[in-house]
């Protein structure tokens, strides 16, 4: 084997092999949305629906909702699905979302040590958090620009709660995603607010368990947003609303209704018709 | 009628004059480079060869020489006999098939082309440093310089070798060489060149040096080599 | 105390089972990263050979640029090559974020070093033997760059192994400009990221063994090869 034959060899094998691994032949719209609704498992069981019924195929890359947005900014998604109302309106105000649309909510839960140690147990989030931050027992943050991340802030905020002021060793945080943030709280036993969703999949619970649950604040609303053809001419203008008509439509919303784990229901629609 | 003329050659290395102010006019058919260890011989033959340049002085050449030059140890790339004697003829344009031809052919006069498929690395010192010398013929150099070609190899490779430059002097090359072998320069020589700490002490016809060597420096050393 | 013997008895499964999506992932896993070594090779090998060979001014301040190199950390890479492939950035109208071919570019720009480095080693310890002689026979620098890499082609297999290694162990750079999108970019590192992150930790370690145990069989194979190619040539 000559030296110029195994260069061209080489030259044949990677070009092939880039060739096949760049191969995107398929109809597809990529969906920025946020790592808890992939982590629950809901796209999973929602998009082969659509892929079957529309022949498009759906590419979620999943990151929290600030980075989704962001991207989305960038012109590198068709259309975000994320969970922070505040944001997403911003982001439809500032141009680069043709209009927001309500699909679904699920809920914020707190879970801790099954101990509870700062007596937080019941149905008041703001309760609860009050009485975490006095007894400074340790909380998870995720700290990433999330929608779960916002909500946290949020809620602090409405407790009375000045994040600020006595943040310490014992407010932890990790600046990570769901699944990572409750893999830091389960092995340091922390109290973390989470998504109903990412925890029902989550395996490695530690000693933690369900501690604050079903104060209507905790609900989460998601909002799905065509990103806007005017500031980035490639969007998928066509194929991108197929799928925002397709989820808040009837079968769209059923199918969300139907996903369950461990037989509950996660997520409910609440499309405006 | 010299080939070339040496003017107050001198390289000076770490403050050290390892060639020091040689002045020399080269004319015979085969001359060898004789002297004490550190003497400068391989240093000489490489700024002839152009491998070093020199810190002072200047090489006359009346005709530019093509040159071909055989190393005390044969350097061989990792691929057969037969590519190796043609790699050298690839680097001067010559067609593939030209290459070919020619490679087997100087293989063939330095009695090897039975080894042209083998992998140049595995044969034995004597027979690489043959594959070498058919590497250097095949170009046909006008001049051949070899630095201590048989000081590895045991005696009946190194008569091999004596054999086969004693053929290349006979098509009309010119021999510049060193060796410690005082026999072998006896046998291949016409002319003596005599070198000690750097600088030329004789330059005289082969049988004179070994029966009337004119210096002192010279006499010490037959003493000492002679076997 | 975390029970070992699961994830081992997982991985078993999981290969028993040819589960068709880990196939397709390990496949995956192998083309990017294959892809991105040849690359590599093909620019980084003339690179090294040339560094080591070549005298000219900036050579040695090119030989430790590409030492350092070698330590790029892969989740710089990978931002880098997003900036490029995003929308927004100068390579865009490409189209070719989150897809495999941007992690194929991102593990060649993070291979091509250590290819490189490592090949300026190797054929300048053969420059040392062969020097004189590819001198004496008329060879100019790209050509006696271009011999030695040829005559080296065993030592630096190694070289294209190491490339090799880092890329498929690597998950900075392919998490960001791949998006590990189920199906289409979803590689071995990424996904055991991935499951780690869902809790399920001793999936993400059965897929770790496998990992593993595909980069060693590679290995063991190329080691074989260059031993029986360096007996044969010596």
């Amino acid at each position: 084997m000559t030296p110029r034959r195994l260069f061209c060899f080489a030259l044949a094998t990677a070009s092939l092999l880039l060739a096949s691994a760049g191969r995107a032949e398929d109809r597809f719209i990529t969906v920025a949305s946020t790592t808890s609704t992939e982590q629950s498992g809901l796209f999973g069981h929602l998009l082969p629906a659509f892929e079957k019924a529309s022949g498009i195929k759906v590419r979620v890359v999943a990151l929290g909702t600030g980075q989704a947005l962001d991207m989305a900014r960038r012109g590198d998604a068709d259309v975000v699905f994320v969970h922070d109302k505040a944001a997403e309106e911003k982001f439809v105000a500032e141009g680069f979302g043709v209009k927001r649309q309500e699909v679904m909510y699920n809920d914020f839960i707190v879970v801790g040590p099954k101990a509870d140690p700062a007596k937080a147990a019941g149905k008041d989030i703001l309760e609860g958090l009050r009485r975490i931050e006095a007894t400074k027992s340790p909380f998870v943050s995720r700290g990433d620009k999330s929608g779960t991340h916002a909500a946290e802030l949020r809620y602090w905020k409405a407790a009375g709660v000045d994040l600020d002021k006595t943040k310490g060793p014992w407010y932890r945080d990790t600046g990570s995603g769901m699944g990572p943030a409750l893999n830091t709280a389960a092995s340091m036993n922390a109290y973390i607010l989470a998504d109903r969703g990412t925890w029902l999949s989550f395996k490695n619970r530690g000693d933690l368990g369900i501690v604050v649950e079903g104060d209507t604040k905790l609900f989460n609303q998601y909002g799905v947003i065509l990103v806007n053809p005017a500031k980035h001419a490639h969007v998928k203008q066509a194929d991108g609303q197929k799928f925002v008509d397709w989820i808040v439509s009837d079968t769209g919303q059923k199918s969300i209704a139907e996903y369950r784990i461990g037989g509950e229901q996660l997520f409910f629609p609440n499309a405006k018709k | 009628m010299a080939w070339l003329t040496l003017d107050n050659l001198g390289l000076t290395e770490g403050g050290t004059r390892i060639v020091d102010g040689v002045s020399l006019s080269l004319a015979a058919g085969r001359t060898v480079v004789l002297g004490p260890n550190g003497a400068g011989k391989s240093t000489l033959l490489r700024l002839i060869h152009g491998l070093l340049h020199p810190s002072g002085g200047e090489l006359h050449w009346p005709h530019a020489l093509s040159q071909a030059m055989v190393f005390q140890r044969p350097v061989m790339l990792r691929t057969t006999a037969m590519a190796n004697v043609a790699y050298g003829l690839k680097l001067k344009g010559h067609a593939a098939r030209e290459c070919a031809i020619r490679a087997r052919e100087a293989l063939g006069r330095a009695g090897l082309e039975h080894l042209a498929a083998r992998p140049a690395r595995l044969l034995s010192g004597g027979e690489q440093q043959r594959v070498a010398l058919a590497r250097a013929w095949a170009l046909e150099p006008e001049l051949l310089i070899l630095d201590e070609p048989t000081a590895s190899l045991d005696p009946a490779s190194s008569r091999e070798v004596e054999r086969i430059i004693g053929e290349i002097a006979a098509n009309g090359t010119r021999i510049l060489m060193t060796t410690h072998n005082l026999g072998q320069a006896k046998r291949l020589a016409d002319e003596i060149v005599f070198i000690d700490r750097g600088r030329v002490v004789e330059q005289t016809p082969v049988r004179d040096f070994f029966t009337r060597p004119r210096s002192d420096a010279a006499q010490d050393f037959l003493k000492e080599e002679s076997p | 105390m975390h029970d070992f013997n699961e994830p081992f008895v997982t991985a078993w499964q999981l290969v028993a089972a040819a589960d068709a999506r880990l196939a397709g992932i390990v496949l995956l896993s192998l083309r990017v990263s294959l892809a991105a070594t040849a690359i590599a090779c093909i620019v980084g090998m003339p690179i090294g050979a040339l560094l080591a060979v070549g005298r000219f001014p900036g050579r040695r301040a090119l030989i430790v640029l590409f030492n350092g190199l070698m330590g790029l950390p892969p989740v710089v890479v990978g931002l880098l090559v997003y900036l490029l492939l995003s929308r927004a950035g100068p390579l865009g109208s490409l189209g070719l974020l989150f897809s495999p071919g941007a992690m194929v570019v991102a593990q060649a720009i993070l291979v091509t070093p250590i290819v490189a480095a490592l090949t300026r080693q190797v054929v300048a310890d053969a420059w040392t033997e062969y020097r004189e002689q590819l001198r004496s026979l008329g060879a100019g620098r790209p050509r006696a760059a271009a011999t030695l890499l040829w005559d080296g082609r065993f030592s630096l297999s190694t070289a294209a192994l190491a490339g090799f290694g880092r890329a498929i162990a690597e998950v900075g750079a392919v998490m960001i400009v791949g998006g590990n999108i189920d199906g289409v970019t979803r590689v071995m590192t990424t996904t055991i990221a991935l499951e780690t992150s869902k809790g399920d930790l001793p999936l993400a370690l059965a897929l770790g063994f496998i990992l593993i145990t595909v980069v060693l069989a590679i290995n063991a194979v190329a080691y074989g090869v260059r031993g029986w190619a360096e007996r044969r040539w010596g």
